[in-house]
């Protein structure tokens, strides 16, 4: 059997390697954790990543993935034999999963950020609000799930997840509380923690914030 | 069993292009329902409540949303005829990865060179011309970018070539000086491929249209 070489490089505050972590985790994949400082990058990230020379990347035989939805796509199909099965195998199923996934990448990132780092109060209200309206929209498309996934993990959950460890920096932050909000999301997410899978692979909100606190005070400069 | 297959579209839409070209390579029969944008029926307001945009593919009753995810269904779908994602997990990651691309460093770019103005225009002019030129990188000799045929990543990026002719006469700028490579495949498709060459608007009724949205 030939021994597969599977590297994950990644910054470990990284949502998007978060993603890549409980994949790797949920299909029982060993692999190699290479951490890389983002803020001196090295010449090895522009090897592996030479079009955005950014984190995670996975390293799969010597074949570089970039960008996380893909490389967790890659998983599900790399290791087809392993379950669970992240994309439903229905073609309108997977673009329902694909949709919602394409969602959360484009719009909840960006909107979170406004919450610490939008100019004035406006914008930092703005920010509270559109993270509000998609999680609420999330909430609803979850339902009566146990996961977005069905009984288990599945591409949306892994999307959503990570952004759990940034829940109480949006919160503290923005002065308000997702659990009053969003329940039902909130009581999803605390399903997702009790896997080890996502356990093992989030990193701890007080840490989160402090990284962040100090970030900001790294912009002010 | 007969498929219902709708497209629900706007002409000058090159998101709406690449669905055309994949259910024509497909050839799948289905109806063009023309979206006024100003006035959006309820069929696409029902089946795209979020985004309210299009295309939609509304298949059997059912909606599919976002144009690459659309393509990704049609070929998943109707997989005996004209593949246009590798079978190979690393190859489909990278073809997966060039339409993210595209979408990111080349639409939503280009679409900046039309609207700003000033500084944030010359920026994405820049941008645009740096990210075409990666793009005829990736290309290099190939006939297409999904090798001796046609792609998901010709798919995705040949309907924005008819809006080349816009985006150089408001940059002031030549996309084929520039990269040569890009310019003779975008030729190759339209000549070698009739899906291509019959859903592909013509680039001077794109650009008097545009114009008279932002003069």
């Amino acid at each position: 059997m030939v021994k597969e070489e599977v590297v994950l490089v990644n910054f470990w505050s990284s949502p998007f390697g978060s993603r890549v972590k409980i994949a790797l985790e949920e299909k029982g994949i060993h692999y190699e954790y290479k951490e890389e400082d983002i803020f001196n990058k090295t010449s090895f990230l522009s090897t592996i990543n030479p079009i955005h020379n950014k984190v995670p990347v996975l390293i799969h035989n010597q074949r570089f993935i970039c960008e996380s939805l893909n490389i967790v796509e890659y998983i599900d199909e790399a290791w087809t034999d392993r379950s669970p099965q992240f994309l439903p195998s229905d073609p309108l199923h997977r673009s329902q999963a694909r949709f919602w996934a394409d969602f959360i990448d484009k719009q909840l990132y960006e909107a979170s950020k406004k919450i610490y780092r939008g100019k004035g109060e406006e914008e930092q209200v703005n920010g509270k609000k559109e993270v509000l309206r998609i999680l609420k929209l999330m909430e609803g498309e979850l339902g009566e799930k146990a996961f977005f996934g069905g009984d288990n993990l599945g591409f949306v959950d892994i999307t959503l997840i990570p952004f759990y460890s940034r829940f109480y920096t949006w919160e503290t932050f923005g002065k308000f509380s997702i659990e009053e909000e969003c329940p039902n999301l909130v009581a999803w997410a605390k399903r997702c923690m009790q896997k080890q899978s996502v356990a093992n692979s989030l990193p701890d909100p007080l840490k989160i914030y402090d990284y962040i606190v100090s970030f900001d005070k790294y912009y002010d400069k | 069993m007969n498929d219902e297959v709708i497209l629900l579209d706007y002409w000058a839409s090159p998101y709406g292009m690449r669905v055309k070209i994949a259910l024509d390579e497909k050839g799948v029969d289905y109806e063009c329902q023309a979206e006024n944008l100003q006035n959006k029926s309820p069929l696409l307001l029902k089946s795209n409540p979020i985004h309210k945009t299009i295309p939609v593919l509304v298949h059997n009753g059912k909606p599919i949303c976002e144009s690459l995810i659309i393509v990704s269904y049609i070929d998943e779908v109707w997989h005996d005829k004209s593949p246009l994602l590798p079978s190979d997990p690393h190859q489909k990651s990278q073809a997966l990865f060039w339409a993210d691309y595209i979408d990111k460093k080349i639409y939503d770019v280009g679409r900046k060179v039309l609207w700003e103005k000033g500084e944030d225009q010359e920026m994405a002019k820049k941008e645009s011309m740096e990210g075409m030129k990666k793009l005829e990188g990736e290309l290099g000799n190939k006939r297409y970018f999904g090798g001796e045929n046609l792609g998901f990543v010709d798919v995705a990026l040949v309907p924005f070539t008819c809006w080349f002719y816009s985006i150089e006469t408001r940059g002031n700028f030549s996309i084929e000086a520039e990269c040569p490579k890009i310019s003779s495949w975008a030729k190759r498709c339209v000549a070698e491929r009739e899906s291509i060459a019959k859903t592909l608007q013509d680039p001077h009724k794109l650009y008097d249209y545009y114009v008279k949205l932002n003069p």
